[in-house]
């Protein structure tokens, strides 16, 4: 197992926002994370990377218990992770922006090499023309490929993926779900959380369904879109459970 | 890439070496005393950049280091008869190590409330010394006149301590190329712009500031020991004023945070026109009021200072100007 959660539990003031949240992430997985808007899914995301700890429960990375560490001890072992709302650090050139993923991520490469890895990962993600402009003059679904190449740059053997599809048109989906596909292909274990569900449902070998922070489901694409707990979850929106039946089947 | 070639570092050392060389080919007094100064300002300028220009924290503190560096080398030159470089060594280190053990307390405060911390610290550091007495409490200390004879007398000191205070100067500048040519630079930078995905993508942020806080402390700690000891005394009142503080701040967005040719551009200009001001009958006075004045206009029309507009209105200026 490259990451197990046992029995995270995470609250906000009188809010639950996780609670006994336990899954297991074998290497080579994608896994995909799904539910509906503010079922903890991001907060799974922020305890699993160390931005703030959990009030019960253990992670464990790579064998080694990360409960508590902080998100850069975390980037150091080969944890990497793209944001839902885009955090570009806008004064600095695009490349720039990936060279720090690259030099503080889990290969912690020089300047130079980091500069070359740079340029190869912003050509993968289609953001090589863009590479000398600063980041801040980028629009939001090139802010969210630099997201992905800043992640991917460092190395990483984990890769939380958080809605980068998101805001996306069908083509972008499209191109981009090949992206994700290849970078498992090079070895990358990755959790993605989306809400474009015919992407996820392809591209995902298992699903873990959230809601009110707790795990209601959990399975392959078809199992979970099936399950009356997961429909009725997504109850408040009919068209999106029969959309997810419906893609699946 | 040769970083060593980059033409905005033999731009931002060929400047202020040229200036500085004016002096000591003309051999006058007058112009050595006017050109100290700006190298001084140019050194607190550059060092503070350091903090406020790469990693974004504003200091209102910086001279805290100038003054503590000062007083404890003056403090083994007058009591210990040490000699000017152990003193600057002394001064070097005492206000590096001041400024680790601080970045460890208050750099976990951001924004204003870091900038507060500092204003705290500033006042904290004269009432310490304003009350401790070996450093002579308020009334402060001063250097017997024998001392300089051990430089060839006082003329031969003071022109020493010219040529210490331009090397010193030039340091300051390679060290501030150096950082934000550097992967540690990059880092710094990327906190400036995004502490919490800086830390995501890796940068251990706590221990990055308080290299950055101890390094931008280690230069105004050396450059007070030279003043005091060309001063001759020292006193709490002359060592730890917020006022120039926050005036080396102005040098520094003035000529364009985060640049390196920037706080040396700002700090001569700044220089020039306090120097005007202050035999100017009619802004003697006021010549802080203008300085205030200034930094206001410049946060509100160019916040990337002088170098940092021409960086970006003129693309080509960045290959010369760092």
């Amino acid at each position: 197992m490259i990451l197990q959660t046992k029995a995270v539990s995470k609250r906000f003031g009188g809010l639950m926002a996780l609670s006994q949240v336990t899954l297991d992430l074998p290497e080579g997985e994608i896994l995909g994370l799904i539910g509906p808007n503010g079922a903890g899914k991001t907060t799974l995301f922020n305890v699993i990377n160390g931005v703030f700890p959990p009030e019960a429960g253990r992670v464990i990375f790579l064998g080694r218990d990360v409960t508590g560490r902080r998100p850069y001890h975390l980037a150091g072992m080969g944890l990497s992770r793209t944001h839902q709302i885009v955090q570009p650090l806008t004064e600095l050139t695009v490349r720039e922006n990936v060279m720090v993923g690259a030099c503080y991520g889990r290969e912690r490469l020089g300047l130079g090499p980091a500069r070359r890895r740079a340029d190869e990962t912003l050509d993968f993600v289609g953001l090589g023309a863009r590479r000398d402009q600063l980041a801040g003059s980028l629009n939001v679904a090139e802010k969210k490929r630099l997201e992905l190449a800043r992640a991917l740059a460092a190395g990483p053997r984990l890769l939380l993926l958080d809605e980068v599809l998101a805001g996306l048109n069908a083509t972008e989906i499209a191109a981009l779900v090949q992206t994700v596909a290849e970078i498992r292909r090079r070895g990358v274990t990755i959790i993605m959380i989306e809400h474009v569900m015919h992407a996820v449902m392809n591209v995902s070998d298992r699903i873990i369904v959230l809601d009110y922070g707790e795990q209601i489901a959990e399975g392959s694409p078809e199992e979970v879109s099936k399950d009356p707990r997961v429909i009725e979850a997504y109850l408040g929106d009919p068209n999106l459970a029969a959309r997810l039946a419906g893609s699946a089947g | 890439m040769n970083r060593i070639l980059h033409p905005g570092l033999w731009v931002a050392l060929g400047l202020p070496a040229l200036v500085g060389a004016w002096p000591l080919l003309t051999g006058s007094p007058a112009n050595r005393e006017l050109v100290f100064t700006i190298l001084l300002s140019v050194t607190l300028a550059s060092s503070l950049n350091i903090l406020l220009g790469y990693t974004g924290y504003v200091n209102f503190g910086h001279i805290v280091f100038f003054g503590l560096g000062g007083y404890i080398g003056f403090y083994l030159m007058s009591a210990h008869s040490a000699s000017l470089y152990l003193a600057m060594a002394a001064g070097g280190l005492g206000a590096g190590l001041l400024g680790l053990l601080l970045g460890r307390a208050i750099l976990r405060l951001r924004g204003a409330y870091f900038a507060l911390a500092t204003i705290g610290v500033n006042e904290a550091a004269r009432a310490f010394v304003n009350n401790f007495k070996p450093f002579g409490g308020p009334i402060g200390m001063s250097l017997n006149f024998q001392v300089f004879s051990e430089y060839g007398g006082a003329t031969d000191a003071l022109w020493l301590v010219y040529r210490l205070m331009l090397l010193l100067t030039l340091s300051v500048i390679l060290v501030s190329f150096a950082v934000k040519t550097s992967r540690f630079g990059l880092g710094l930078r990327a906190i400036r712009e995004n502490e919490d995905a800086a830390e995501v993508m890796g940068v251990v942020a706590p221990s990055a500031k308080s290299w950055a806080y101890t390094l931008s402390a280690i230069f105004p700690g050396i450059a007070g020991v030279l003043f005091f000891f060309k001063n001759g005394n020292v006193e709490p009142i002359d060592a730890f004023r917020l006022h120039t503080s926050i005036e080396v701040i102005v040098m520094v967005m003035l000529g364009g945070a985060g640049t390196v040719f920037g706080p040396i551009l700002g700090a001569g200009v700044y220089q020039r026109l306090r120097g005007l001001l202050l035999v100017s009958p009619v802004f003697k006075n006021i010549q802080l009021a203008v300085a205030g004045a200034l930094l206001l206009v410049i946060i509100l029309f160019v916040p990337a200072g002088v170098v940092g507009w021409l960086r970006h209105r003129f693309p080509f200026l960045r290959r010369v100007l760092e």
